[in-house]
């Protein structure tokens, strides 16, 4: 067996997206050594690196501020957060800015520069070059594992694979670990999501971290059929049909997926552009390169012709869930393990409401920011502690309670996917249904448990933590008896203004949900 | 899925083995890399967005592989679009391919039919 790959640092991070690399560049920017580790590869891992994030930005004038922070308001039913909300506005402004010289940010037709929207694969880029300078320690296709614990239960480093160096092992020692490992679509064909299993939030509950808001994990986006092209903009000019040639109307107003679930449900839908003039047709490429590619390449003409249409669930990645943080570092409740970006839960500046890509990229670009630096500061207080023992802790997938006969990763998948993908059980949620499929998801995880481990560590790792997530995202739907933003249930279609609370939500072998008020809503009565 | 990289435009530089989030590929000595894991494709295209050769097909469908013709792709004309209108390397100066995602309100705001300056309908 080859020697482990050995390293200590400062600051080590667990993920290379949007959050990732402003994480690494905050801490290395303070003066910290900086690791950071992915999947895949720092600079196309992720969603944000197939998209093209738009950002929450508002200019620094008060009124202007109170004012967008109102309306996002009306639709967080409840669950937001007026502080979040102030910094990631405040934070985004300051910090997008920077990029320059790594970011070639154009003007707009008025000779502004235009900074809130920025293409995916060139921003990952910059931030890829940014850390780079800032002296970033960058791993590839380096998997994280497990988590590594101190004897006094904080986190001390994580450990992996090396997947294109002969999957020789690693092991960081850190003075504190940043998840970024991004949301969990369920490994549904959404755009860049197919690393994103939920392996940060698993390592993190073995770690004893809990999550918060995984009911809110419903929100879907439109594609071509067949495509995982989940670039909704153009659709903008969307005119559908049914089979029979009929206009269905606009059953995408408001952005709710629903109807169009409802009837792809029945039957094909499909779609013309039609609607979209020529000059923008003419520019549709300048302005989303990738959105005519699938078409091009199968000789549709989306704006001439018809090409049916389907729904890509998002799971927690445009859904609010995550890892739930304790204080305004992001910091989860195991000390010294910080969540950001999608890994983390945006409650606190989404509510019950997606937030696209505008709340949720400033808040990946803050939480980022703002953990980077406070692990930069915690390794100057406490030091890395190399010198103490550790332990490895990661279990589900890795170390099974009983051998015999070895689970199939690819079979658990499959039995995930059927319970957690389908419109009628995604979209149209009840506490039967949800019931249904909490035992088939339970009965998976206890054969993960029993039964998993030992092939393919990284794929039997996945498995085990997209069963985890989704887990936790369907009992936190059923402790949810009511509708609220994003989480609809046919069996209570209305708000419950009773459970105007976060729920809680964690454990393992057993799953617990507990309600929590939310913190800052005496605050901001005050 | 990733269908093809054309022996003859390969330069073995390989930067497409480092970029594939879903590490799909597998360098071989003195080759152009092998699609070695096809079914861990997410369809993303940035192998080709990376490629300077352009020397890369990814097919739109995500299902199943698909039967491609490598004279015909050649052919097609294809190869090469994403970078070339993503206006990466050699594109970059030229006006056909800049970058107007600034124009994403004005997309939105005319296809929902309100106006961008005043965001009314």
């Amino acid at each position: 067996m080859e020697q482990a790959l050995m390293l200590e640092t400062d600051v080590l991070v667990i993920g290379g997206g949007m959050a990732g690399g402003w994480a690494a560049i905050a801490a290395a920017s303070a003066g910290a050594s900086v690791i950071l580790v992915d999947k895949g590869y720092f600079g196309t891992s992720g969603v944000t690196a197939t998209a093209g994030p738009g950002h929450w930005w508002v200019p620094p004038d008060a009124e202007l501020r109170a004012k967008a922070i109102r309306d996002r308001e009306a639709r967080a039913f409840g669950l937001s957060e007026r502080v979040w909300m102030e910094r990631i506005l405040d934070e985004t402004w300051r910090t997008l800015p920077t990029l320059a010289g790594y970011y070639e940010f154009p003007r707009d037709a008025t000779g502004e520069i235009f900074y809130r929207g920025l293409r995916g694969p060139e921003y990952l880029r910059a931030l890829r070059r940014l850390a780079r300078d800032r002296g970033v320690h960058i791993l590839d296709h380096s998997p994280a594992l497990e988590l590594l614990l101190h004897g006094d239960g904080s986190v001390a480093g994580a450990s992996g694979i090396r997947r294109q160096s002969g999957h020789q092992r690693w092991v960081i020692r850190a003075a504190g670990t940043i998840l970024a490992t991004g949301g969990c679509a369920f490994l549904s064909p959404l755009l860049g999501s197919r690393n994103n299993t939920g392996d940060g939030y698993l390592m993190a509950a073995e770690a004893g971290a809990t999550l918060s808001g995984m009911e809110f994990s419903s929100q879907h986006t439109i594609a071509a059929a067949g495509t995982s092209q989940t670039r909704s903009a153009p659709y903008a000019f969307a005119t559908f049909y049914d089979a029979s040639g009929q206009d269905l109307g606009p059953i995408m107003a408001g952005g709710d997926p629903r109807m169009l679930a409802r009837l792809l449900l029945k039957g094909p839908v499909y779609c013309s552009l039609r609607r979209m003039p020529s000059d923008l047709r003419a520019s549709l490429h300048r302005i989303q390169p990738a959105f005519l590619l699938p078409f091009e390449r199968q000789g549709i003409d989306p704006f001439e012709g018809r090409f049916p249409v389907t729904l890509h669930g998002e799971g927690t990645i445009r859904g609010v869930g995550g890892l739930r943080i304790v204080n305004d570092t992001c910091e989860t409740s195991v000390p010294s393990l910080f969540a950001v970006g999608d890994a983390a839960t945006r409650e606190a500046v989404a509510g019950a409401t997606s937030g696209g890509g505008n709340q949720n990229s400033a808040w990946a670009l803050t939480s980022g920011q703002a953990a980077g630096r406070a692990v930069a500061k915690l390794a100057q207080r406490s030091g890395r502690r190399a010198a103490e023992s550790v332990r490895a802790i990661g279990e589900a997938g890795l170390r099974p309670l009983r051998n015999g006969t070895a689970a199939d990763p690819r079979e658990i998948v499959g039995i995930l996917k059927e319970e957690m993908l389908p419109f009628e059980k995604a979209l149209f949620r009840t506490g039967e249904k949800l019931s249904r499929s909490l035992g088939v998801l339970d009965r998976a995880w206890h054969d993960i448990r029993h039964h998993l481990g030992g092939g393919d560590q990284i794929k039997s790792r996945e498995a085990a933590a997209l069963v985890a997530t989704a887990r936790w995202c369907t009992s936190a739907a059923l402790a949810r008896t009511e509708s609220r933003g994003m989480h609809q249930r046919d069996d209570a279609p209305l708000l419950d203004p009773a459970q105007t609370h976060r729920l809680i939500v964690g454990g393992l072998d057993t799953v617990h949900v507990t309600p929590e008020p939310v913190r800052a809503l005496a605050e901001q009565a005050a | 899925m990733i269908e093809l990289i054309v022996d003859d435009r390969c330069t073995r530089c390989n930067i497409c083995v480092s970029v594939c989030p879903t590490n799909v590929l597998d360098l071989v000595a003195d080759a152009k890399p092998r699609i070695a894991r096809q079914e861990d494709c997410q369809t993303c295209f940035l192998c080709e967005l990376y490629c300077q050769s352009d020397a890369i097909y990814v097919a739109p469908q995500i299902d199943q592989p698909v039967a491609v013709d490598e004279t015909a792709i050649v052919g097609s004309g294809l190869l090469g679009h994403h970078r070339r209108n993503a206006g990466w390397d050699e594109w970059a100066t030229d006006p056909n391919y800049r970058n107007e995602f600034w124009r994403m309100g004005e997309l939105f705001a005319r296809g929902l039919g309100f106006d961008p300056a005043t965001r009314r309908s």
